[in-house]
């Protein structure tokens, strides 16, 4: 009911080549985020999906069927925006009505899906404020809901949480996991920010420079990242990543060990180096350490741990969760 | 720092702007409501006396005041309908790109700098002449009878030739309004099935709504008092069918010498355009506070 499926797809405005070439598979009822540092071309790609964007080459298929020049009304998708793009002389109402007007439906069915969509989305009370009197979570609602009236084969989201402050993200991070689990819609997702990725896929696809860099699930992606570029992309705080002599040891030329791989004690350990930046979380605690011949490592370790600056510490990475990368930046397996 | 010696500072740095604009304003409005009440003829200097309201009910049950009300009516009507209608179209044509765009752009807001009496003149001589005019050489050369506008349809030349020149003030305003709309709620739109004219009834209509009221105001204000244009084509004729109540009052001034006369009718014109005012004041007030 909402299969995916790009063949060879391309986009280059000009002669500059935007995205190269890309084959993706997207299963029904699947949540699949695109994530990648700003203009790695996520945002582009899924405008293609969308219908937006005309392709450069390659074929667009959903469901079976060759979308890839259908208009963007008729390939069954709908999507939610970044700027959320309400309308702003419409009510609520009017404006979760709207896709479903310009469909030709009578008076009596609009209004059903309309106030069921409200329900879904604790809209109810709020059908007949304008959005200029909502807030921006509201908004986004209102655009989630404006999405789903047309019971469309896939959601497309272009970075819907980016407009919104710190803790509401996290509550609407929730809100659309739930409402993916309610209607076993497909969804992709598009986002630069990892922490959206990691929570809400179902699949990853790691975009860089328009390439696709990994495809898979959250913990694949973090447990074995295939090359640098993830490694350093997924996982927060950053992956620690060591050049030179430290790495040579292990026959590698870049060594990667996360931060809460890394084991710091006043007392003893493999590495000694002194503490920089502190930052505490209470639940965690980064503490950055320079350390003499390897460089700056982040550490992360419990709530409890306290150092000063500048005091004297000693690191051991676990062995087991070492990443090693050869010299085109591609994972050695162990 | 708004303490009360800046206030007062700044009150007095403005005066003198204020009380300049103030006495250029009251002045000439205060004479004319004086002459209004006067038995005042240019021709019979020195009988001026006071006449109570007998100036305004000689001008307001002239039956060339109906007349000219009407046509006054019937050249804002026509010019806003021109000129709003082919300003939006305008706009949304001058919004796509396309190679030189910057100097067409140009070309469609350079009427508005050619003065009212020039560009009459050009319509009369150029134009709508029923002899030399391109208008006649185009019938001509199709084997049609040319058209004598200002003598077959000369309220409709004069509406013509002034949409000609607030065309493009429209078009202007109109496509600022348009390039302010947001991209993504017409992606949006696109993905919700709208198709190009649900797209500009339900959102680039709505849209420019305000900047269509304030192009009404604007012009309103500045039709009511069309002159210029009248005065170097038709005069107002043939017989009145041209005359507004700007030009019935010139008349009365400068043609009839009737000084008392014409104030009233000037004094009536300020009490029309309030009427006017007043309810496109309203009407812009309900847009603006959306």
């Amino acid at each position: 009911m909402g299969s995916i499926t790009l063949e060879k797809v391309s986009k280059s405005f000009g002669t500059t080549a935007v995205i190269p070439e890309i084959d993706l598979e997207v299963v029904d009822g699947e949540f699949v985020v695109f994530v990648g540092p700003s203009g790695c071309g996520k945002s582009t790609l899924l405008r293609m999906i969308a219908g937006l964007e005309d392709l450069s080459g390659g074929r667009i298929v959903i469901d079976g069927k060759d979308m890839s020049s259908e208009a963007p009304a008729k390939r069954g998708l709908s999507m939610v925006f970044q700027s959320y793009a309400l309308y702003p002389h419409m009510s609520v109402y009017g404006n979760i009505a709207f896709p479903l007007k310009m469909d030709g439906q009578d008076k009596a069915a609009i209004d059903k899906k309309v106030k069921d969509a409200a329900n879904i989305l604790n809209l109810t009370n709020y059908l007949d404020r304008r959005p200029g009197q909502l807030s921006g979570g509201q908004r986004q609602r209102v655009a989630i809901g404006r999405a789903i009236v047309r019971q469309p084969k896939a959601f497309l989201f272009d970075e819907p949480l980016s407009n919104l402050d710190a803790a509401l993200r996290g509550n609407m991070r929730l809100e659309i996991s739930d409402l993916h689990h309610q209607l076993k819609t497909t969804m992709i997702y598009v986002t630069h920010d990892q922490v959206e990725a990691m929570t809400m896929a179902d699949k990853i696809v790691v975009l860089n420079a328009g390439r696709i860099e990994q495809v898979g699930s959250p913990l694949d992606l973090y447990r074995s990242p295939r090359n640098v570029f993830v490694a350093g992309f997924i996982g927060s705080p950053r992956m620690n990543l060591i050049e030179g002599q430290e790495a040579a040891k292990q026959n590698a030329v870049t060594l990667g060990v996360r931060p809460e791989h890394v084991r710091i004690s006043k007392t003893e350990g493999a590495w000694k180096g002194t503490v920089g930046v502190t930052e505490h979380l209470g639940s965690d605690t980064f503490i950055h350490v320079q350390v003499d011949g390897v460089g700056k490592i982040t550490v992360r370790t419990d709530g409890d741990f306290s150092t000063d600056f500048g005091q004297q510490v000693y690191l051991t990475p676990e062995p087991a969760r070492l990443h090693r990368f050869d010299a085109n930046g591609q994972a050695i397996p162990n | 720092m708004a303490t009360l010696q800046t206030r007062a500072t700044a009150r007095l740095m403005m005066s003198p702007a204020v009380i300049l604009l103030f006495l250029w304003m009251i002045v000439p409005l205060v004479m004319t409501l004086y002459f209004s009440f006067l038995r005042y003829n240019l021709l019979m200097p020195g009988t001026e006396e006071f006449i109570g309201f007998l100036n305004y009910q000689y001008f307001l049950t002239d039956p060339a005041f109906f007349t000219a009300l009407g046509n006054t009516l019937m050249l804002v009507g026509g010019t806003l309908l021109i000129t709003v209608i082919g300003g939006i179209l305008l706009a949304i044509v001058l919004d796509q790109p396309f190679w030189g765009q910057g100097i067409v752009r140009l070309l469609v807001i350079a009427p508005f700098f050619v003065m009212p009496t020039v560009s009459a003149l050009v319509w009369k001589n150029m134009l709508m002449h029923p002899v030399n005019g391109l208008f006649a050489w185009i019938a001509r050369s199709f084997g049609f009878q040319p058209i004598d506008w200002f003598a077959q349809l000369p309220l409709f030349s004069i509406i013509l030739i002034v949409a000609w020149q607030w065309l493009p003030f429209a078009t202007l305003i109109l496509l600022t309004a348009l390039q302010s709309l947001d991209g993504e709620q017409i992606e949006a739109a696109e993905m919700d099935g709208a198709g190009a004219l649900s797209r500009f009834f339900y959102l680039v209509l709505p849209h420019m709504s305000r900047a269509i009221t304030v192009v009404i105001l604007i012009q309103t204000i500045f039709l009511l008092s069309v002159f210029a244009e009248i005065l170097v084509t038709t005069n107002g004729g043939p017989g009145l069918q041209t005359t507004n109540i700007t030009y019935l009052i010139y008349a009365q001034a400068l043609l009839q010498f009737d000084v008392g006369g014409a104030s009233a009718g000037g004094i009536v014109a300020v009490i029309l355009a309030n009427i006017v005012a007043f309810f496109l004041i309203r009407l812009i007030g309900k847009n603006l506070e959306r």
